[in-house]
């Protein structure tokens, strides 16, 4: 918790002052007793109408300056809940835009969601309600035993007999309700994956014929924590009736050893009213601090689990001083031995690859599912690590710390997930590059096959919804094409990204980009893709089983064949070897 | 759409549909009435004995032991019938409330099983799953304190209210009258802080979606390094937030102190005027004593604690509603047309699969036209591929031969029988597709892959995974078949096709 901590200390005063308005309006609630004891005793017994009057007065001013208070209590802990909660989104939002893509794979969007949101909440409600409660609470109850004691030690003795077996009872119940709600908040999350599947998978499972068997699944789940939630609701539910019969015992034994003090004159008629109405204090308050306990627990369990976002480092490996070791006159781009694995101790994606492009050389990668093709390409603007050799650039280490952001800004990536975010077609745009002109943004829309796209729409100010929706597939890899042409990159990687492209525009695609004279690479699963590329890599299974010109590869490897003959038809075959 | 109707219309259905769920569980409505009823009735009647046994201790050597000892025998008698009727309360409430979410759920359930694909491609997800999770727990979150607290707070204020005129009928009416400032003041500040969970709610949703959108894009973000903009961006809706929140829980915080210092000065005034009774003036009553003055005061504490309950209670009820009314637009949602006929595809002999489209108009957007007047008559055996620029409907036809979506005009045959004339299981049991989409269940590889055909045995599986190259690289997972792909799961999406 140090760290989440460490966000309070901009709000301290807020977070001093909040409970200690909270304790001074506490203070008046206990003095209320005295008040009308001496009512009683004082001007009742004596028949002063004055003193009576006076007493309320003060009475009234209580509950004003209570108010007052209370207030500047409430002012002071939502200022610091609001902003040590603001505060740690700022720097979680940094955070997580910092990660690798390793770690990106490795958290998962859901999580990240739910710690930037739910958590950060929970954690704010927590604060506030512990700014506000965690003095005032346990300061009427043990306040009202102090007060208790002005009235002898018998009277505070049984205050302090009531108070530990109420606690005892709160708390008793508190731990066995806990790992229960756990529970049940676990079979909620089964009724959640429950929905979620059936709307994200809908299709699937409807082609399947899923439907009613999926019901079942979720009647069932849904039974299960229905019936959790009753167990624990039934449990719970004795707390109240428990806690009030015992305090009225502890009232029946208080007035009972009240009445023997009053008969041996120890104790005024008032001061047992007194008595009376502080013991009535204790058992709103305890129940408070109780229901107090539990919503800090989830806030620090949610802020545990900020914590460990924040406190991750992003796994990127960056080497300092990698230049010293720059190979001079060595090809552009240079594969030496490379290696790859996902996870550590998990297989390899990528086994021993090597191979060098010479600038303005178009590359073609091929291959199988799954063979290791996206991964291959992200090595070269070091989105992941290496797990053996080298990826070098211009002669440099892509692992070279000084290098990073020069390497990343002269490449220009087109993911195979074409992704859009929510604003204008012409901020999309400038994404690739933020002084570019219009001319230049219609430019590369016309080499992305994009300018009808742009036109259709109505233009560069056209909108764009949140994720893109309002485009289809093929529009999106069209634009998402264009945004990394905006830049004029140095190395272009298109990653799958004509897929959802016809045939017709994916050609005239590729011969325009072939003009521009970038180094470039081609990441396809069909050979017409590749076929003109001056180099093709193809992959299986993590390694490369051919590299060279779709020529060569037709007479030296067998997988490029099999790939390409599975494409075209059989007749092919002998006209084509 | 949704036609407009005025919100008092909606809430007043809503209410209707709510009571109409409640009504399902008729004995522990009646259980939540009578021990209601029972639990405010003793323990309304315990500040009574207690003041009555404070009569009894005037002063030193004028204690009347045997009046006490009564007291306290009506005190335990008392407290013990409220605790148990309290705790059957609470078990009565809890379980009409589990019930009716749970109800609510599985009907809200059952719809998503029945809702066209239309509603499912074009809603967000993450919003329908809201609404059977979260909103169906913030209803039932609701539900339950309205049970529990509404309704004794009422019950207790009625009972108040007449052992306060009981035991003196002049200072009861003055609280009477006084008090009701208190639900004012609670209503003025719970309509001015209004417009601020308006706006708390706005700023924040904003900010999730904003949020999700730069999480869902973050390599892309990386990629273009286009984090400082999204982070400029993200502080400037970040610090909108944190002002709004700010404002939101600062003014509905003021409702309790502020019902609070009402209730203050209301007390002060029954101990003033209790006071004068007692010395026998203008608010004198015959028999009014110290202990009468006790229990009015008590009361005056007990008869104003539940008009803070429930303005909280109204909060929550309120939003509570909104959340049911939500659930209810799901539940309400326009089915798939159902099954006619009960026709199955293939009953009398194997289907062969000869289709046949006639004249088939479809487009999504009614405004837009896709398909057109198209015919086709494809015969068994022969192999058809489809080609077309992209979106030009492809897919679509994929989705018209499933009955993913029903045509606008023409009609879709298979072995020379409607498409819309034979159940939708048996047509698709006929099909064996593989979807533009890479979805997968969130189970072992082994569930994903008999999702097809519950009763294939290991080798069949086995067998299908090498004839789609999925093999070697399941083998190469943790757990082979048995490794369970979790949300996002790190397949790529090429090794998702291939399972």
């Amino acid at each position: 918790m140090k760290k989440i901590l460490s966000y309070i200390k901009p709000y301290k005063w807020q977070a001093m002052l909040g409970p200690l308005f909270k304790l001074l309006e506490a203070t008046f609630e206990l003095l209320v007793p005295f008040v009308v004891a001496a009512i009683v005793d004082n001007g009742i017994a004596a028949r002063d109408r004055s003193y009576v009057v006076w007493a309320c007065a003060i009475l009234a001013a209580f509950g004003f300056f209570g108010f007052i208070f209370a207030v500047a209590a409430q002012y002071f802990s939502a200022r610091a809940a609001t902003g040590v909660s603001a505060g740690i989104r700022r720097d979680l939002f940094k955070k997580i835009q910092s990660l690798s893509y390793k770690d990106i794979d490795k958290m998962g969007e859901a999580t990240m969601l739910t710690r930037m949101t739910g958590d950060v909440d929970k954690l704010q409600t927590g604060i506030n309600l512990f700014l506000r409660l965690f003095l005032r609470s346990p300061f009427i109850v043990f306040g009202a035993m102090l007060c208790a004691l002005a009235y002898g030690w018998t009277p505070f003795g049984i205050f302090a007999v009531v108070i530990a077996v109420l606690a005892i009872v709160v708390y008793a119940v508190m731990l066995i309700c806990m790992p229960l709600y756990k529970k049940t908040q676990a079979k909620l999350d089964d009724v959640l994956l429950s929905t979620r599947e059936n709307l994200t998978g809908a299709r699937v499972l409807r082609a399947f014929c899923k439907e009613e068997s999926e019901r079942k699944i979720f009647d069932e789940r849904n039974e299960k924590l229905n019936d959790g939630r009753k167990f624990v609701g039934g449990i719970a539910a004795i707390t109240n009736p428990l806690t009030y019969a015992l305090l009225n015992l502890g009232i029946i034994w208080l007035l009972w050893t009240g009445a023997v003090q009053v008969d041996g004159g120890v104790l005024t008629q008032g001061a047992v009213i007194a008595l009376y109405n502080l013991m009535g204090q204790i058992l709103i308050e305890l129940i408070k601090l109780a229901n107090l306990i539990v919503t800090v627990a989830k806030a620090a369990a949610s802020g545990s689990r900020i914590e460990a976002v924040l406190n991750m480092q992003p796994s990127l490996c960056l080497t300092e001083n990698a230049e010293q070791d720059e190979k001079k006159d060595e090809p552009f781009i240079v594969f030496d031995g490379v290696s790859a694995r996902y996870s550590a101790g998990g297989g390899a994606a990528l086994e021993d690859i090597s191979f060098e492009v010479a600038r303005g050389e178009t590359v073609g990668v091929i291959g199988g599912t799954g063979s290791g093709k996206t991964t291959l390409v992200n090595l070269i603007p070091h989105f992941y690590d290496v797990s053996g050799g080298q990826v070098r650039v211009d002669g440099v280490n892509v692992q070279s710390k000084a290098k990073q952001a020069y390497l990343r800004e002269r490449i220009g990536v087109v993911p195979q997930k074409a992704q859009l975010f929510k604003g204008t077609i012409r901020e999309n745009l400038l994404w690739g590059r933020a002084d570019a002109t219009d001319e230049e943004l219609m430019a590369a829309a016309r080499l992305a096959q994009a300018e009808d796209v742009i036109l259709g729409k109505g233009g560069l100010d056209a909108p764009v919804e949140q994720g893109g929706k309002n485009f289809s597939g093929g529009q999106k890899q069209r634009l998402t094409i264009a945004r990394a042409l905006v830049r004029n990159p140095e190395i272009l990687i298109l990653d799958d990204s004509s897929s959802a492209l016809d045939y017709a525009t994916d050609v005239s695609l590729r011969k325009d980009i072939k003009k521009l004279n970038t180094t470039t690479f081609i990441v396809a699963q069909r050979t017409s893709s590749v076929r003109d590329a001056d180099k093709i890599i193809v992959l299986d299974d993590g390694r490369a089983v051919g590299i060279g010109t779709h020529d060569e590869l037709m007479h030296t490897c067998e997988v490029y064949r099999e790939i390409y003959f599975s494409q075209y038809k059989d007749e092919e075959r002998g006209a084509a070897v | 759409m949704t036609t407009m109707t005025t919100p008092s219309v909606k809430k007043q259905s809503t209410l209707r549909r709510v009571l109409q769920y409640v009504g399902r569980y008729p004995v522990s409505l009646l259980g939540t009435i009578v021990f209601a009823v029972v639990t405010v009735a003793a323990t309304l009647c315990v500040p009574v004995f207690f003041g009555n046994a404070v009569d009894h201790i005037v002063g030193k050597g004028a204690v009347d032991w045997k009046g006490v000892r009564v007291c306290f025998i009506e005190v335990g008698v008392a407290a013990a019938v409220a605790a148990l009727s309290q705790w059957l309360l609470s078990l009565c409430n809890n379980r009409i409330s589990c019930n009716v979410v749970r109800d609510i759920r599985k009907d809200a359930f059952d719809k998503i099983g029945k809702l066209p694909l239309q509603y499912i491609d074009t809603h967000p997800h993450g919003d329908t799953v809201s609404r059977v999770v979260a909103d169906a727990d913030q209803f039932s979150d609701g539900l339950l304190m309205g049970f529990t607290q509404f309704f004794t707070g009422v019950m207790t204020i009625l009972g108040t209210v007449a052992f306060m005129l009981v035991t003196n009928w002049k200072i009861g009416l003055v609280v009477v009258i006084v008090s009701p400032a208190s639900l004012m003041v609670a209503k003025f500040v719970t309509s001015h802080t209004h417009k601020f969970f308006v706006e708390q709610t706005a700023t924040r949703g904003e900010q999730t979606a904003f949020v999700e959108e730069a999480i869902s894009g973050l390599k892309t973000t990386q990629a273009f390094a286009h984090e400082d903009e999204n982070e400029e961006k993200f502080n400037e809706i970040n610090a909108r937030l944190e002002k709004s929140s700010m404002n939101a829980i600062f003014y509905s915080s003021l409702t309790n102190p502020s019902t609070r210092f009402i209730n203050n000065l209301v007390y002060a005034l029954v101990a003033m005027l209790g006071g004068f009774a007692v010395m026998g003036g203008g608010f004198a009553v015959h028999g009014f004593t110290v202990g009468g003055l006790t229990k009015f005061l008590s009361y005056a504490n007990q008869y104003t604690k539940p008009f803070n309950e429930i303005t909280g209670v109204i909060t929550e009820l309120k939003s509570a509603f909104a959340s049911a009314a939500r659930i209810f637009e799901l539940i309400d949602e326009r089915e798939e047309i159902p099954d006619t006929g009960n026709s199955v595809l293939g009953a009398e002999r194997k289907v062969a699969g000869d289709v046949i489209l006639k004249n088939v108009d479809f487009s999504y957007d009614k405004t837009r036209k896709l398909i057109e007047n198209l015919s086709l008559d494809v015969r068994q055996g022969q192999r058809i591929a489809i080609v077309g620029r992209t979106g030009s409907g492809k897919t679509t036809l994929i989705n018209l031969l499933m009955r993913f979506y029903d045509v606008d005009g023409g009609q879709v045959c298979v072995d020379g029988k409607d498409v819309r004339d034979v159940t939708r299981r048996s047509l698709r049991e006929n099909y064996g597709m593989v979807l533009q989409e890479t979805w997968l269940k969130n189970a072992t590889v082994r569930e994903n892959l008999k999702l097809g055909a519950p009763s294939a045995t290991d080798e069949e599986m086995i067998a299908a995974a090498k004839a789609a190259h999925a093999h070697s690289f399941i083998k190469r997972m943790e757990k082979g078949y048995d490794t369970v792909l979790g949300a996002g799961g790190g397949l790529s999406e090429g090794h998702k096709q291939l399972l």
